[in-house]
């Protein structure tokens, strides 16, 4: 397990450097002069003001230089400095509370609500079975931020029920629209591989070993059903986590939560590099590294695995 | 029969789909004997193992008609919860893949310790231990290291007597086995069985034994079901179903082979395909294949009693083996 886990964190590296790199070059590639925005769009900027903010951020040098420059400063710990002035880490220290709110409960969400609805779909069938199917396909199928403005409308301005926007209300009141605008984002794919999992598993044979043994139908279906099924699905789970941080950007725009995403989301019109770049890198540690803890998880699970 | 029956199937029908795949089963069992259940494979045997274990549920099929009595009492009359307690602590099944029929993710001391706790009401550490004495009792050593051990850990025949110990667990009355060792080596098949029949003889099981081995045939059962399409064509004792089998199929599957060249000896393979179970039939299924044919086999032959627990479901059983 040792040199495995090493192996795996070495193998993060080139990885990250990887990722790091193409968002540099995608905000580098974005259309028009950062110095511009940063100013504001009717605001006249004297040329000698412009060169000196060019120089000072290392605008003035080929992007190779830049990328290497900023991977020196990360090294020690430094993401940069922002256009405004803040440093990059300090708007991560404040920033990440929110966003890990925001993650864990749409994470919650998803896996609680994406088993149970795959659990009920496969052992139910008939009715329960198309109203998953139908649900889901429904779900895959309309655009995130139309959901996320129905739902703003609807639970938040027509039945008041909860907040739209900001986090004044903190957990768990305020994360739960946008928690589960998050969810439904990743909820589809996760109720649907449950399901197909849990039919394969009641399929198997062990399961009549199981009934055979004078075990009631609860424990034949958690322990020797459910439990064997969900192995693929954490997997799966650990993924997700990914594509819900990549989702924080938008949920965090259009519900005004001051989260890491926010940041990117209010950074990338100002063609913010460094706070783009630094929270963009974190991001993606956060995920190689829940990917690492879900494959030991997969280990746990599965002793075929682990033993060899 | 002078022994009283502990287990006993009558007139059992069962649906897979639309198609019959038992089509009136009997037989019974004696209390600590063993009964032999053969047939070509396809002619129902696992379904009829698996309709007494109650593994036969819809969608998947549907028991139509017949009883299984157990200690008298018929099983497919009653509740499943009862039915549900009865499994494992009075009867019991070892499946045919002791691989698919564990649960891989599970190590081999826990499932045999649900046994105890499901029906024993065991605390975890108490079934735990109960569990490494089954183990020794089917003789893996190091029973104790080896319960934390998974499936995929342990060879085939050792996989098979944790099998074993699974339906032992708790003193059964019965314990079917469906060719407990068809997925062996060869060389282990002979100690599988010698365990099993040790075990028999211990606890005074009954045992209702599924093979295509004749030696096996020879040496372990006291009583042969014949079972071809679905139904129990002859039931005798083994020595006189080898001595002078009262069915045609019997004749054709177990020939007139001498006693001692029994050992290792498959069943015969015989002549024509077996009938297509999805198409209705009113005659006997076998006379496609019968050289004993007449008229009178477009009608199903009754079962006839021939006294001492023997019969035979054939129009012309006066003749068979008399030539
Ligand atoms: N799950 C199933 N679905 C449909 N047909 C089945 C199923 N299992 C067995 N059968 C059919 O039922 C018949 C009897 O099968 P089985 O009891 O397994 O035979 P045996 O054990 O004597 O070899 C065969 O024709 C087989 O094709
Ligand atoms: S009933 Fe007729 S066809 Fe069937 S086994 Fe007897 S003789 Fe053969
Ligand atoms: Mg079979």
């Amino acid at each position: 397990m040792g040199p495995y886990v090493l192996r795996r964190v070495l193998m993060a590296i080139p990885v990250l450097l990887g990722t790091t790199f193409v968002i540099y070059l995608a905000v580098y590639a974005l259309p028009g002069d950062p110095i511009q925005a940063l100013a504001g769009p009717n605001q006249v900027i004297s040329p000698s003001v412009a060169q000196a903010l060019r120089e000072r951020f290392h605008l003035d040098q080929p992007l190779v230089v830049q990328y290497g420059l900023y991977l020196r400063g990360l090294l020690g710990g430094d993401l940069g400095t922002s256009f405004t002035g803040r440093p990059v880490t300090e708007i991560i220290a404040a920033s990440w509370p929110v966003t890990a709110q925001l993650g864990g409960t749409a994470w919650i969400i998803m896996a609680v609500a994406g088993v149970a609805l795959g659990v009920v779909a496969a052992v139910r069938r008939g009715a329960a079975d198309a109203a998953v199917l139908f649900g889901t396909t429904l779900a895959l199928g309309v655009p995130f931020f139309v959901v996320a403005y129905v739902t703003q409308i609807v639970f938040g301005v027509q039945l008041g029920w909860l907040p739209v926007s900001g986090v004044e209300a903190g957990w768990p009141l305020a994360y739960i629209l946008p928690g589960l605008v998050l969810a439904l984002s990743g909820l589809p794919q996760v109720a649907r591989l449950t399901r197909t999992s849990v039919l394969d598993g009641l399929a198997a044979d062990h399961v009549e070993t199981a009934v055979a043994k004078g075990l009631t139908g609860t424990a034949v279906l958690f322990r020797h059903v459910v439990r064997n099924s969900l192995i693929p699905v954490v997997s799966l789970l650990g993924v997700s986590l990914g594509y819900l941080l990549g989702g924080t950007v938008l949920v965090e725009g259009i519900f005004n939560l001051p989260g890491l995403g926010y940041q990117i989301y209010t950074a990338i019109p100002q063609h913010d590099g460094p706070v783009v770049v630094g929270i963009g890198t974190m991001l993606v540690l956060v995920f190689l590294s829940v990917n690492l803890l879900v494959d030991l998880l997969y280990g746990v699970l599965d002793p075929r695995i682990r033993l060899g | 029969m002078p022994e009283s029956p502990v287990l006993t199937v009558s007139d059992l029908h069962v649906r897979l789909g639309s198609t019959h795949v038992v089509n009136g089963a009997g037989f019974s069992l004696a209390a600590g004997r063993t009964l032999a259940l053969l047939g070509e494979s396809g002619s129902g045997k696992s379904v009829t193992a698996r309709t007494i274990m109650g593994l036969i549920r819809p969608p998947h099929g549907r028991v139509t008609a017949g009883t299984v009595l157990l200690h008298g009492q018929d099983l497919l009359a009653m509740p499943e919860e009862r039915r549900r307690a009865l499994r494992s602590t009075t009867i019991s099944m070892v499946f045919q893949d002791a691989l698919s029929a564990l649960n891989p993710v599970l190590s081999v001391g826990y499932q045999i310790a649900e046994l105890f706790r499901a029906h024993r009401g065991m605390s975890r550490a108490e079934a735990r231990r109960a569990a490494v004495d089954v183990l020794g009792q089917v003789r893996i050593p190091a029973a104790a290291r080896r319960a934390g051990d998974y499936p995929h850990q342990f060879s085939g025949g050792m996989r098979q007597r944790v099998g074993i110990a699974l339906a032992i667990a708790l003193r059964p009355d019965v314990i079917i086995a469906d060719e407990p060792t068809t997925a062996l080596d060869v060389t282990v098949q002979a100690q599988i069985l010698r365990l099993l029949g040790d075990i028999q003889r211990e606890h005074g099981t009954a045992l209702l034994l599924i093979t295509h081995d004749m030696g096996v045939v020879a040496d372990m059962a006291d009583r042969v079901a014949v079972m071809y399409a679905g139904r129990v064509v002859e039931q005798a004792t083994a020595a006189e179903v080898f001595a002078r089998p009262r069915h045609p199929y019997s004749e054709a599957l177990l020939g007139a082979i001498p006693r001692p060249h029994l050992r290792g000896r498959e069943l015969a393979v015989i002549s024509g395909a077996p009938p297509d179970l999805s198409v209705p039939d009113e005659g006997c299924r076998f006379r496609t294949r019968c050289r004993y044919r007449i008229e009178d086999c477009e009608r199903n032959p009754p079962e006839h009693d021939l006294g001492g627990g023997r019969s035979t479901a054939c129009h012309e059983w006066e003749k068979v083996g008399s030539a």
